[in-house]
């Protein structure tokens, strides 16, 4: 876990992240202003909106989508114009 | 033991990246710089080294491509001059804030325009700020000391920074000396194998290089470069001292000439120091208490030393082969005064701006900056602080506002 207080002495020099796959622990969701809304009526699980999110923020199960990652999805609306059936539409939060 | 050759100081500095053998060598060709790669890409052709040789597009690429081979976890160098390293620029940073220890011989030469081949220091002088280690070679035989001893710098566990090995254009790269090369072991030895910390081709252990830094964390990065530059400061003086006792030719971040008892003494980078030395020793013949000193270590800048060596002189001549347009003086000029200032010495500095686009710097005009010390030291009035050496003034009146 990145500790934000730590300090010079304390973090990897130049910058780098010595440990893997811990952009899991920055909660990006936080940048959101508008939210992306599931119509599961209109959804055929083509998971082109799950190809084009920036963030994986396209929850899918047993290639199904089931919805978003809001820790992580920063609301950028992307899926929402990628899906064909206009199965997703952005709220403002 | 070493074998004495006639070399010319790019041959020198190719000499020592051959015993080097760095992995990856990324370059482009530059005036006066090209020989250095030229040679050492010979050298790659003939299979003297194990080198890896990229041929880039520019400079800018090039350090682009060091950066990458640095952090994949190899032993990297490059060599530029002038306006290569101005086109380098942004990756010049990023190699020293990435904390990759490439060294990278740069053979001084004027930046455009008018365009100039020749000699002057505004290009490393215009990176100085760049977080690099910067060394100043005087001679042929002090670049390939230095291009040695910038492997071992660069790569402390403690400093962990990028180094710039610099020589005079064509005054020190192109002219031949006699250069004691020592043997390809020992300088092995001394370099000794290359330890990479995080490399990337470390598959098992992945590490992210470049990430987005914001302002929760970019300063405290910043503050660690600014300790490990200070810590390169001890760096330099071990690894100089070492040097000393492997070959017979110690360094240190600075060389006095007949400096302990001067009345007045010259600052000066460089292959210039050679005629300086010339010229104390003249002066000293006429009873004349001149002496000189020679920073070879500019970044980091050695303050303390520079103020204990020259806090009792009654005037300081500094020597600049490039201006700070719009500043106070030259950069050297003006890091001596900032010296003397914060540590409370009342010592007279003047500057002298000279051998700009390789303008030729005789030992009369060296004479001539004694001689205004020496009568500044009598008068204590300084007419002009920053004088321009070997400059034409012309043959019209100068009509001076009142
Ligand atoms: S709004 Fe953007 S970040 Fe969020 S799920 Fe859709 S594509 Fe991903
Ligand atoms: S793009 Fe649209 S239809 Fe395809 S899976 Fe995503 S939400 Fe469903």
């Amino acid at each position: 876990m990145v500790d934000l207080e730590a300090g010079w002495r304390e973090i990897p020099e130049g910058g780098l992240i010595v440990e893997a796959g811990n952009a899991v622990e920055y909660i990006t969701g936080g940048w959101r202003a508008q939210c992306p809304v599931l119509d599961l009526e209109k959804c055929t699980h083509c998971l082109f909106c799950w190809i084009h999110c920036p963030d994986c923020s396209i929850l899918v199960e047993e290639t199904k989508m089931k919805g978003f990652d809001l820790d992580h999805c920063k609301g950028c609306g992307i899926c929402a114009q990628a899906c064909p059936v206009e199965a997703i539409t952005m709220v403002t939060e | 033991m070493g074998r004495y050759v006639a070399l010319d100081g790019n041959s020198a500095t190719a000499e020592a990246m051959r015993q080097i053998n760095p992995d990856v060598v990324a370059a482009y060709p530059i005036t006066p710089q090209t020989s250095i790669v030229q040679t050492f890409s010979e050298f790659v052709a003939d299979g003297l080294v194990d080198t890896e040789f990229i041929t880039v597009e520019s400079e800018h690429s090039a350090m682009s491509a060091c950066i990458g081979a640095s952090a994949a976890g190899g032993r990297v160098m490059t060599a530029t001059s002038s306006a290569g390293l101005a086109f380098m620029w942004e990756v010049v940073y990023v190699a020293a804030s990435t904390r990759l220890p490439i060294v990278m011989p740069v053979v001084n030469r004027a930046l455009s325009a008018p365009i100039n081949i020749h000699c002057d220091h505004s290009d490393s002088m215009g990176a100085r700020d760049a977080g690099w280690i910067q060394l100043f070679s005087e001679n042929a035989q002090e670049a390939y000391d230095n291009t040695i001893q910038a492997v071992q710098i660069a790569e402390r566990e403690e400093v962990r920074l990028p180094v710039m090995v610099m020589s005079d254009g064509f005054i020190t790269s192109h002219a031949v000396e006699r250069v004691e090369i020592e043997e390809d072991e020992a300088v092995k030895r001394f370099i000794g194998p290359f330890r990479p910390t995080y490399p990337l081709l470390d598959i098992d252990n992945p590490v992210t290089y470049g990430p987005l830094d914001f302002y929760d964390f970019y300063m405290e990065h910043k503050r660690q470069q600014a300790e490990a530059i200070e810590r390169a400061k001890e760096a330099v003086i071990e690894v100089g001292e070492e040097f000393g006792k492997t070959f017979g030719r110690p360094y240190g971040l600075l060389e006095g000439y007949k400096l302990d008892d001067a009345e007045v003494a010259v600052v000066v980078l460089s292959s210039t120091a050679g005629t300086a030395r010339g010229v104390v020793d003249d002066l000293r013949g006429r009873g004349i208490k001149a002496g000189l000193l020679k920073p070879r270590c500019f970044r980091p800048f050695p303050s303390q030393e520079i103020v204990a060596s020259l806090r009792d002189k009654a005037v300081v001549g500094v020597m600049d082969r490039s201006d700070s347009f719009g500043a106070l003086g030259g950069p050297l000029f003006m890091e001596i005064c900032a010296a003397f200032q914060a540590h409370g010495v009342r010592t007279k500095v003047v500057d002298y701006i000279f051998g700009l686009g390789g303008r030729d710097t005789t030992p009369d005009q060296i004479e001539s900056v004694f001689r205004d010390l020496l009568q500044i030291a009598e008068t204590g009035e300084i007419e002009r602080l920053v004088n321009w050496l070997g400059v034409r003034e012309g043959k019209q009146e100068v009509v001076t506002a009142a």
